[in-house]
């Protein structure tokens, strides 16, 4: 298990640097339609950030309960992705054509532009989910031994 | 002139990759690997690749040297052989003809930014032209990834899901 760590300089740094790159993560995943990056990046930034917060708060810390959390989501990303590729076959279209989706008011565009936006949202959830649960995983072992000692 | 910082960056990635190898720190490695993913982004950009650059720079500098490092506090954190086995003859033989090999064939390739080579003339005008009233983005990288070739994406992110289950499923086997 990861112990939180010692030293008050890299407490209050992570205190500082956490909520920054996570909010950095959202508008690259947000941004990812009219600049450089998208959903694979900005998932990977979100794990990022929560890696970071396992790393310097310890696995039982308030600020890592979200990882924890999230570790129960491992799927939804790939639901998220799929489903908006379902909602166009009932739409009447072909899998994953997202002129399809079953938006009134919105034109095939501007239905393209929204399909875009949710299956980055997806794409970033599943790797995001899947950096902590691989994180996770790499320091078991030592989860091990802590419940067989206490 | 171009050669101006183009040369040394590719030097760097050179002795970055090499010094990535003979470390004999496998600490030092990693860092080192990941100063290596950090030139390799600044070649990306350079090429004008900037989605690519930033997956470079966020995994293989972020992710990848993370991870590493936890593999690294699990196991030994130095390479404990006095000295490593010499590298087979067949090896040394047949890797330096790939790459006579590999150069000779370049010489073919289309040149970089030809208007006129395949890739650039099949399918990407009209992803180019169409992009934007097609789908309002736009990043054409983005709207070619998530709309035009979405399929391709749902499978890669498959492959990632695949890749976080089988790492939770082998690492994690005494766990209930």
């Amino acid at each position: 298990m990861i112990q939180p760590h010692d030293s008050i300089i890299v407490q209050s740094l992570g205190r500082f640097l956490v909520p920054v790159v996570q909010i950095f993560g959202l508008y690259v995943l947000f941004f990812g339609q009219y600049g450089p990056g998208g959903g694979f990046v900005g998932g990977v930034i979100l794990g990022t950030s929560m890696i970071l917060a396992i790393l310097i708060f310890g696995h039982d810390a308030s600020r890592s309960r979200l990882a924890k959390k999230l570790l129960h989501g491992d799927g939804v990303g790939m639901l998220i992705y799929a489903g908006v590729g379902g909602l166009c076959l009932i739409g009447g279209g072909e899998f994953l054509n997202y002129a399809h989706l079953e938006i009134p008011g919105l034109e095939p565009a501007a239905r393209r532009s929204l399909g875009i936006l949710l299956t980055q949202i997806g794409v970033a959830v599943d790797v995001a989910v899947s950096a902590i649960s691989i994180v996770f995983s790499l320091s078991a072992e030592e989860i091990i031994e802590d419940s067989m000692n206490g | 002139m171009t050669f101006a910082y183009e040369i040394p960056l590719l030097i760097l990635l050179l002795v970055t990759a090499g010094g990535a190898i003979l470390m004999k720190d496998l600490m030092s490695a990693v860092l080192l690997l990941g100063c290596y993913s950090f030139f390799l982004a600044l070649v990306w950009a350079w090429l004008g690749a900037v989605d690519v650059a930033f997956v470079e720079v966020v995994v293989g500098a972020g992710l990848a040297t993370v991870l590493f490092l936890l593999t690294l506090f699990g196991t030994a954190p130095k390479d404990g052989r006095l000295r490593r086995p010499p590298p087979p003859l067949a090896a040394l033989v047949a890797l330096p003809l790939l790459g006579v090999l590999m150069l000779y064939a370049a010489k073919d390739l289309p040149e970089f930014g030809d208007p006129n080579s395949p890739a650039s003339v099949h399918i990407s005008p009209m992803y180019l032209q169409r992009s934007f009233q097609d789908t309002h983005t736009p990043n054409v990288v983005t709207s070619v990834l998530m709309d035009y070739r979405s399929l391709d994406t749902m499978v890669e992110t498959v492959v990632i899901f695949t890749a976080g289950i089988a790492c939770v499923l082998l690492l994690r086997r005494n766990v209930s």
